[in-house]
């Protein structure tokens, strides 16, 4: 396959994935958002020291989603972080 | 009459529309400038706003306003003659639904890329937003019923199809993990979905199936339409990537091989169109064609579904404001060409006169079941596919159009539920399947009210069905002439079909209700009124709001 009808077939799938997923994109986004916000309420509650069956991972992730943890508690209304220790802002 | 004349007068008649008049329209009505940076630019976000291929935008937007609709109401309205619905479905496309699709995408995207009822509000008020949305329930409740019983006629009177449509779920299914699960490539995933619904297409042909004709005293019409909102209950509730989205995909591909396998065998065959130019022998009860024909037709020659997807998704991905011409206009188009593919199936597709008129017997019939039969004949004289293959390759683009559309509209109306729910503090009412049930039951109660135990009478729905959509398209019309207005531009080419949209929906409405009431059927008198009051109300805003911009606008 030369290089121009390679590029004509790259772009013919670039174009095919565009129609399967575009109309879809916000639902699936919307639903993975609910599904994060579930997870960093998890996370909160490890702050705060109530027991939750996932704690082994969540308070091993807290650093590395402090910035997502940081949109996600804006999005639940509270301006300032609400972690005592090390927060995010 | 040569059918492919008449679709080659038809085809060149909307791309002269295309190429002059909505160049006219874009450049000095709209005036779409390249320069101004689309919301798909300012707002992008990689989710909503995304700049995207006109091409793939297109056929976005194609695939997504054209359901089973513009293939049932021309088929029905063909009773009146094929001159008028062909009239109507070609001057309807050029100079109203191309102009509608188009200028809702501009209000759109002039708007941040707001839905068509939030302009609304923001534009006209919130009495206005609040009819909208009335006018968006009805237009959902009643799709669905009308569907239901739409793919339940379509399951008993080609039992080839059963296996390929209930099939194909399986196929969606299928893809919707290969895609998410297993990451594998779309275009191969997508010729596997495509040979796949045909092999169940030719094993349909060998297994008919069909169930009897009653089962615990119910007649297999009313099991299928219960069957039938079962499954739809069940797909509106589970994750959109399972079934929803590949099934979506698979239709659009099926739409772009049905459209080219219909017209190719109509300009192979060349078969004469056996119905009448304008029918005087008419079938007793069937209601005048004025104002009738307006609103049996709706999608595919004009409709208000359309302004939902426009301002919806499809002015979010606008790239460029001239983009806005190919995608809106150029879609309306498309529905057009499948609304004139379904007139010529239904008067085309039959030996004789008098065969055709064995079909059309009263108001209502022929429908989906002519452009299967007749389409089946078309496509077996002009492709050499055998009679039966061909039927059942209908029947399953004409059910599987009208599935999906089932499966989003039963699961838009649940949302809607489930606002409900939110607004006025109702906890069982925010549960997603209560609201389902909700959802599904008023759906059934339509199916069930208007035609009696086997739902047979559903299709009466119909005309009621087209003037909620006129009036939805009406009311788009609308909020664009104010824009305009505001802007200092000429109103009339908006003006002129919301007019004569309005005067249609409130004549229909009230012959209707005279048919209604003759019948003794309450449950439709009482659908009718609503509808009349909407339309009512959304005359007489039209008018006060447009005296006060035009006062304003000269003072």
């Amino acid at each position: 396959m030369d290089t121009q009808s390679q590029s004509w077939w790259q772009r013919f799938v670039a174009g095919l994935n565009e129609f399967y997923h575009a109309p879809y994109r916000q639902t699936l986004a919307r639903a993975a958002r609910d599904e994060e916000d579930l997870f960093m309420l998890l996370l909160f509650c490890e702050s705060l020291g109530i027991d939750n069956p996932a704690s082994f991972y969540t308070l091993e992730l807290q650093p590395i989603f402090l910035e997502q943890f940081h949109e996600w508690h804006q999005r639940m209304g509270m301006p300032r972080c609400p972690l005592q220790h090390g927060g995010c802002c | 009459m040569n059918s492919a004349i008449v679709l080659l007068f038809g085809v060149l008649a909307m791309l002269a529309g295309y190429f002059v008049y909505s160049k006219m329209f874009a450049k000095h009505i709209l005036g779409l400038d390249n320069s101004i940076p689309t919301p798909a630019h300012t707002m992008k976000d990689g989710i909503d706003y995304v700049p995207t291929n006109k091409y793939v935008l297109w056929g976005h937007h194609f695939t997504s306003v054209a359901g089973a609709a513009p293939i049932i109401g021309p088929a029905i309205a063909v009773i009146w003659g094929w001159v008028p619905a062909m009239i109507w479905v070609v001057l309807g496309t050029i100079f109203m639904a191309g102009v509608h699709d188009m200028s809702a995408t501009w209000a759109s995207v002039r708007n941040k890329g707001q839905s068509i009822g939030s302009i609304a509000g923001s534009v006209m008020g919130g009495k206005v937003r609040t009819l909208m949305m009335v006018v968006i329930f009805l237009l959902l409740l009643m799709v669905n019923a009308v569907f239901g019983v739409v793919i339940a006629n379509m399951m008993i009177k080609t039992p080839t199809a059963v296996i390929p449509v209930w099939g194909a779920l399986v196929v969606a299914a299928i893809i919707g993990q290969c895609i998410y699960r297993y990451k594998m490539n779309l275009a191969w995933v997508s010729l596997f979905g495509v040979v796949a619904l045909y092999g169940l297409i030719y094993l349909g042909t060998l297994m008919p199936v069909a169930i009897p004709e009653t089962v615990f005293g119910l007649p297999d019409n009313a099991v299928w339409i219960l069957f039938l909102f079962f499954y739809a209950a069940i797909a509106s509730l589970l994750p959109v990537w399972m079934l929803l989205q590949p099934r979506d995909y698979i239709n659009g591909l099926q739409l772009f091989v049905g459209l080219i396998l219909l017209y190719g065998a109509i300009f192979i065959a060349t078969p004469d169109i056996v119905a009448p130019a304008i029918n005087h022998n008419l079938p007793a009860s069937t209601p005048s064609i004025m104002p009738l024909l307006f609103v049996t037709v709706a999608c595919g020659a004009i409709s208000g579904f359309h302004g939902l997807v426009a301002t919806g998704t499809t002015s979010k991905q606008i790239d460029k404001e001239e983009d806005i011409r190919f995608v809106g206009y150029f879609g309306a188009v498309g529905e057009g060409l499948l609304a004139l593919g379904a007139i010529l199936a239904a008067t085309a597709g039959f030996a004789t006169l008098a065969d055709w008129e064995g079909v059309y017997q009263k108001f209502g019939d022929g429908s989906v079941g002519a452009f299967i039969d007749g389409g089946a004949t078309i496509l077996n004289n002009g492709m050499g596919i055998e009679i039966v293959l061909s039927q059942t390759i209908l029947t399953v683009m004409a059910a599987l159009f009208a599935g999906t559309t089932m499966d989003t509209g039963v699961r838009l109306q649940r949302y809607i539920f489930q606002e409900f729910g939110e607004v006025y503090n109702l906890p069982a009412l925010k549960k997603g399947v209560v609201a389902t049930l909700l959802a599904v039951g008023s759906c059934l109660l339509i199916a069930f009210g208007a035609g009696g135990i086997d739902g047979s009478g559903g299709m009466l729905i119909w005309p009621l069905f087209g003037t909620t959509n006129q009036l939805m398209a009406a009311l788009t019309l609308m909020i664009v002439t104010v824009i305009l207005l505001r802007k200092g531009k000429t109103v009339w080419y908006t003006l002129a079909p919301l007019s004569f949209l309005l005067v249609m929906a409130i004549f229909a409405l009230i012959l209707q209700l005279k048919t209604f009431y003759s019948d003794g059927n309450w449950l439709l008198i009482f659908l009718d009124i609503i509808i009349l009051i909407a339309t009512i109300l959304v005359t007489f805003e039209s008018f006060s709001v447009l005296r006060r911009e035009w006062r304003q606008h000269r003072a």
